[in-house]
Formats: C-alpha cells, sequence, structure tokens
C-alpha cells in the first residue's frame, strides 16, 4: 500500500513503456488491473514484489509492472518461481501465466506445484487461446471452436484447470471472472494472503484473434456472455446450455486445502540440522 | 578439526565442492550416472543452512536454479545426457539474461537413453552448441576426483564473475571413481561474488556495458526493481528489435569472456615443449594418455599431452603453443571425433590431425593411445 492511498494503477505501472501491446477490449488489461489493485490492498511493497510470467499474451503483462520482473522461457515460470521463493522467503512471488504456458507446455510444473504447496500465488489468465502466435487452439478452448489449428472445429475436451488443482493439492483454488473486477480483486486478494499455493484462474477474453474468429461480438458482448455462452461445459454445473448468468459455472474461491507450507518445512529441516557435520 | 583428507567418489566430491564454493540451492531430477551429487546435496544442504528441492523434471530443476540465483543464492543442478539435452532451452536463457549458474553433466553413452551406466564424452560439443542461437558459455572438464572437487567450485566463481552458465562436465568413470581429495584445499578456496547493484535505483541499467564487459545485477527487494526476460534486450532491460541496440548487446554478451581469458583459460601439459606428437585428451581418457606419454618418453619416442582443463572457451593460445613443434596431433575421445573438430580448426599448419575414438561405452586404455602413436611415428 503507497502511504494509504486509494488504488491508482499508474503507481504499479513502468509508465514509459505505454502504450502497452494489448489488443483493444483485451481481457488481460483487466485481469493486470485487478492484480495490482488486489496487491495494492494486501500492502505488498513494490520493491518485495516479484512477478514472474512465461511466454504468449499474459506472459507479456510482467514488464509492464513496476516491480522485480522475470519474463522466463515458456511454461516454466512457476519452477523458476519456486526457487526464487525458497532462496527469498521475503518476497511476494506472484507467477502471471496463461492457458497455453499453465497447462500445456508447464502443465507438469503446475501439478507438483500445487501439490509441494510453496508459498506462491499463480494467477493464469484463461482466453482459451494462444493469442500471441496468432490464435491456435489450447488446452482450453471449448469444443466446436474455431482457432487456426482447429478449421473444423475443436475436438478435443477443455481442461478444468481448477478441478486439476484441486485435485493435485492447492492450498488455495479460486475462479473469478473479468466481468466483475472487484470479486477478481477480492478473490487474488485471498490468493496474496493465503500461505501455500494458490492458483487463481481468470476467465480472460482474446477479444480479437478468438472472438473475431468464432463471432463472438463486441469485447463488451464476449465479456457478458463470459459466464455462459463461451465456456465449455466441463466447468460444471449449469453449463454452457443455460441460460445467461454470470455464475453458470462455480467462481470465487473453490476450495481451501490446509496443508503444511512446502517453505516452511524446507526452513525447519535447514534449521534443526544446523551446526551438525 | 576433522580429518580433511578424505576417500571419495566422484560425484560425492563435486557436491562437496560447490558447497565450499557457496552453492546454497541445489534443485535436481534423478537420473544415471549423476544421483549421488543429488543424494549427497540432499544430505549436507540443510547443514549449512541452504536447500535442496527434488524437482518434477530436468527443466523445471534448472529453472528452480535460475530463481535461486536471481534472488542472490549460489545455485547448481547437475544431470547427465538425456537431462542435459532437457535443460539447454533454460540454459540459453540464463546465457541469454546472464544469470550465474552451475550445471554439472556426468557424461553417459549416448545418443538418447544409450547406455546410462557406461561411459562416454559424446556431449562436449553439446555442452558448446546444444542450445539455439549465439551465445557464451564455459564448461570444465575435471580429471581426477580432487579436480571434480576444485572444478566445480571453479565453475561457481566464474559463473559468478562473468555472469554465465558454468556446465562442469566428466565421463562417468570420473563420477564414480574413488579417490584420495584433500579438502584443506577448501580454505585456501578464493571465492568470487557477483558485482551487486548499490546506490541509486535511478541511473542503474541492468544491462550496461562495464569496464570488464560485465553488466551489474540488482538484488530483489534492494529498491531496483529491474526486468529480466529472454527476449533480446537494450541496456535497460526491456526488450528491443532495433538493430544496432541489438548489435551492441550480442557483442557485449559474445565478447564478455574474451576480455580475461587469463581467468577462464586452465590445461595440463606433459613435455609438449620438444613434442613431435601431441595427445589431446580430456577426462578419464586424459588419465590414459598421461600413463601413454611416459611410456613412450621411455621408448625414446618425443610424445606430449595437451589436457583442456577449461574445455569452453577451448584454450587456443595454450594449445597453439602446445602443438607449434608437432608434427602430429592425436585427439583421443570417447566420442566419434567431437574435440577432433575444434582441434582442426586450431592446429598449426605443420601438423597433421588424426582422432582416436571409442564409442562403445569403454574407456580408452593407455596401450591403445601407445599402440596409436607407435603407429603413427612408424608410418611418419
Ligand atoms: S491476441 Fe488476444 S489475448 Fe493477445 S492481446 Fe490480443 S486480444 Fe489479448
Amino acid at each position: 500500500m503507497l502511504d494509504g492511498r486509494p488504488f491508482d494503477i499508474l503507481d504499479y505501472l513502468r509508465r514509459d513503456l505505454m502504450p502497452h501491446f494489448l489488443c483493444p477490449g483485451c481481457g488481460h488489461g483487466i485481469a493486470l488491473r485487478a492484480l495490482l489493485w488486489a496487491v495494492h490492498e494486501t500492502g505488498i511493497a513494490k520493491d518485495r514484489l516479484a512477478v514472474i510470467s512465461g511466454i504468449g499474451c499474459a506472459g507479456r503483462l510482467a514488464a509492464y509492472i513496476d516491480a522485480n520482473t522475470f519474463h522466463v522461457p515458456h511454461g516454466r515460470a512457476l519452477p523458476f518461481a519456486t526457487g526464487l521463493k525458497i532462496a527469498r522467503p521475503d518476497l511476494a512471488v506472484v507467477v502471471l501465466t496463461g492457458d497455453g504456458d499453465c497447462l500445456a507446455i508447464g502443465g507438469n510444473h503446475l501439478i507438483h506445484a500445487c501439490r509441494r504447496n510453496l508459498d506462491l500465488t499463480c494467477v493464469m489468465l484463461n482466453n482459451e487461446v494462444y493469442g500471441m502466435t496468432g490464435g491456435q487452439v489450447s488446452p482450453t478452448t471449448g469444443a466446436g471452436r474455431l482457432t487456426t489449428t482447429t478449421p473444423q472445429g475443436n475436438r478435443e475436451p477443455a481442461f478444468d484447470a481448477c478441478g486439476l488443482a484441486e485435485a493435485a493439492g492447492a492450498g488455495l483454488v479460486g475462479r473469478e471472472l473479468t466481468l466483475h473486477p472487484p470479486t477478481l480483486k477480492n478473490v487474488i486478494k485471498e490468493g496474496l494472503a493465503h500461505p501455500g499455493f494458490s492458483f487463481i484462474e481468470v476467465m480472460s477474453d482474446c477479444t480479437e484473434i478468438f472472438g473475431r474468429k468464432n463471432e463472438m461480438g463486441s469485447s463488451g458482448e464476449m465479456i457478458l456472455s463470459q459466464a455462459s455462452a463461451m465456456r465449455p461445459t466441463s466447468y460444471g454445473s449449469r453449463g454452457a446450455t443455460a441460460p445467461f448468468h454470470p455464475n453458470a459455472f462455480p467462481t470465487g474461491v473453490l476450495a481451501r486445502n490446509e496443508r503444511p507450507e512446502y517453505g516452511a518445512h524446507l526452513r525447519a529441516a535447514s534449521a534443526s540440522d544446523d551446526g551438525h557435520d | 578439526m576433522s580429518v580433511q583428507v578424505r576417500n571419495l567418489q566422484g560425484n560425492e566430491a563435486c557436491a562437496l565442492g560447490a558447497i565450499a564454493a557457496g552453492c546454497r540451492f541445489y534443485a535436481g531430477y534423478p537420473i544415471t550416472p549423476s544421483s549421488e551429487i543429488a543424494e549427497r546435496m540432499a544430505e549436507a544442504l540443510p547443514k549449512v543452512g541452504g536447500a535442496f528441492v527434488q524437482m518434477e523434471d530436468e527443466i523445471a530443476s534448472i529453472a528452480a536454479v535460475l530463481g535461486a540465483e536471481v534472488g542472490g543464492t549460489k545455485a547448481m543442478t547437475a544431470t547427465s545426457g538425456p537431462g542435459f539435452s532437457l535443460k539447454q532451452e533454460v540454459l540459453g536463457f540464463a546465457a541469454a539474461a546472464e544469470i550465474p549458474c552451475v550445471v554439472v553433466n556426468v557424461m553417459r553413452g549416448g545418443p538418447s537413453t544409450g547406455m546410462p551406466t557406461r561411459p562416454s564424452q559424446g556431449d562436449m560439443m553439446q555442452a558448446r552448441w546444444g542450445t539455439h542461437g549465439d551465445h557464451p558459455v564455459i564448461a570444465l572438464a575435471p580429471a581426477s576426483v580432487s579436480e571434480v572437487y576444485t572444478q566445480t567450485a571453479r565453475a561457481f566463481n566464474l559463473s559468478e564473475r562473468f555472469r554465465i552458465p558454468a556446465v562442469v562436465l566428466y565421463d562417468e568413470v570420473i563420477g564414480h571413481l574413488q579417490e584420495t581429495v584433500d579438502l584443506r584445499e577448501s580454505a585456501t578456496l578464493e571465492l568470487a561474488e557477483r558485482k551487486w547493484a548499490r546506490g541509486s535505483p535511478a541511473t542503474h541499467l541492468p544491462y550496461a556495458e562495464t569496464d570488464d564487459g560485465v553488466p551489474v545485477m540488482s538484488r530483489p527487494g534492494d529498491g531496483h526493481r529491474d526486468h529480466m526476460t529472454g527476449l533480446t534486450h537494450g541496456e535497460d532491460g526491456f526488450p528491443t528489435q532495433n538493430p544496432e541496440a541489438v548489435t551492441r548487446a550480442m557483442d557485449r554478451l559474445l565478447g564478455k569472456l574474451e576480455r580475461d581469458r587469463d581467468a577462464i583459460d586452465a590445461v595440463d601439459m606433459l613435455a609438449c615443449e620438444d613434442a613431435d606428437i601431441v595427445v589431446v585428451a580430456c577426462g578419464i581418457v586424459a588419465r590414459a594418455a598421461r600413463r601413454a606419454v611416459r611410456d613412450l618418453r621411455a621408448e625414446g619416442l618425443a610424445a606430449g599431452l595437451f589436457r583442456p582443463i577449461t574445455l569452453w572457451p577451448f584454450p587456443e593460445q595454450a594449445f597453439a603453443r602446445a602443438a607449434e613443434a608437432a608434427k602430429i596431433v592425436l585427439v583421443a575421445e570417447m566420442n566419434a571425433g567431437q574435440l577432433r573438430l575444434e582441434v582442426e580448426r586450431l592446429c598449426p599448419p605443420g601438423a597433421r590431425v588424426v582422432g582416436l575414438g571409442r564409442i562403445d561405452g569403454t574407456p580408452i586404455a593407455p596401450a591403445e593411445i601407445r599402440a596409436k602413436v607407435q603407429e603413427l611415428t612408424q608410418d611418419a
């Protein structure tokens, strides 16, 4: 928190890098704002904040944050963050990643980060597509969706990332829409506050590539339809065929898994061994 | 004072050398024939306030090592061929973002899964060119258990000083060899520490040109709030595709090792001054070659041994001197002729380069080298 000032996103951005690269209407901007807002309200000083991102449109966001930022190879943000957090427990370490980065090329790392339960906050922006590379199918693309690599429509089922994270043992699992920035901010705050691994899935929108290809309307229309039409039925509850309702699939904090935090365990092991040969 | 002369296995010496050099974080994945390094680190690191993590795979291991390094903790990972292949992506990131780290590769037979318990020197070129794109790298090739200890420590020092990934490369025989090591050397070990940014964050440029070509790194939490990326970046650390800025950045990156080769180059030579035939070898093959050269000298043949301890960058000046008078340079190695390529490139015009390779998973014996030299000198 900057001396009790109200949240101003400009306090947390590298302003000299503006304008940013995001397409008009892209949901990632809303997600970035919610993350920084949560950082502000949690009272994490920028010097103490480390943001690690991988590759993709979500991956490029870290560079705009006025903090200690690391833009690492595709999928490798979580293990890099693991090393940093173990070396520097004093830092608040946030991983900012996308659905391809986190669930495909980095999928193994996600499972084990959940299982290990080190105090990291992983914010995964799910826009159902590889936007940066031009709109290819991703592990969260809905059934039947058109992408450049599914010209006949996607035939693979989509991942339920939160279900995966919960099953793998993540300390806290949450999901929120960019449709509700204050609620999204609150869920990310829960993740930042949780002393263990937290996984937050943000339903974002690739308006320019995915939306256009699937004739999903303007960015406003896409965001309004986030909770219903655009998301795969694997997300459970009322699913894709139900009439519009902003909570057509579960959102908010979905699971808490009270387990020992991994870093504390390592430090205890190291302290108890101290002084012996 | 505890006993400092100990009987150690090569892989154990590697772990102890790392700890002596200040390594306090290890991340790894089990793989033959390097697993003893991880096992030893798992036992030893908590005792010195460090941390050991067995990661989910080889890629995660090196990524975690880099994370610890940017946080300010010296860190290492160890592997063998297949794992070394997997680590190349992140190793390239370390070279590009200039993050120090030490990667040990205990070489086994390849390609692919190859012969996991058999020695090889098949990764010489991978250690140089394993990751994509033009990049600098340091690789050290110890030939005894005590040298594994000192060269692992030296890898940390060079890596810190030049902000570059340092590879320690040795074959399975050296890894599992038991020898006596005098750990008292560790008391005299000088430790290099990274230049850390101090002073005003406002004027700090994370990749600025410096007198020695090595930029000054900032520590998270010290107020600099830098950005690090694998994208080609300018002095401010942010991506650039401006041809001039890219050229400047790449020239500095590729040139930084050349500014102090004396600190990097390390060789061991035996009787090269007047040698007609110089044997080039490293690792366990150099041990065989040493025996062969001694025997050949006793027979009256003017043989010598050139052993690069720093393998990459190849110590070309020392080699040029060693081969100055030679008519034949024999490169003995447990691969199909990788080091020979480099030697051919650097060999003085008066000498002929011949290879002696073995790729069947058995070490090259002294008698083999001796016989080859005898055959070559008879031809000549
Ligand atoms: S390509 Fe898609 S995800 Fe990427 S910035 Fe544009 S709209 Fe956003």
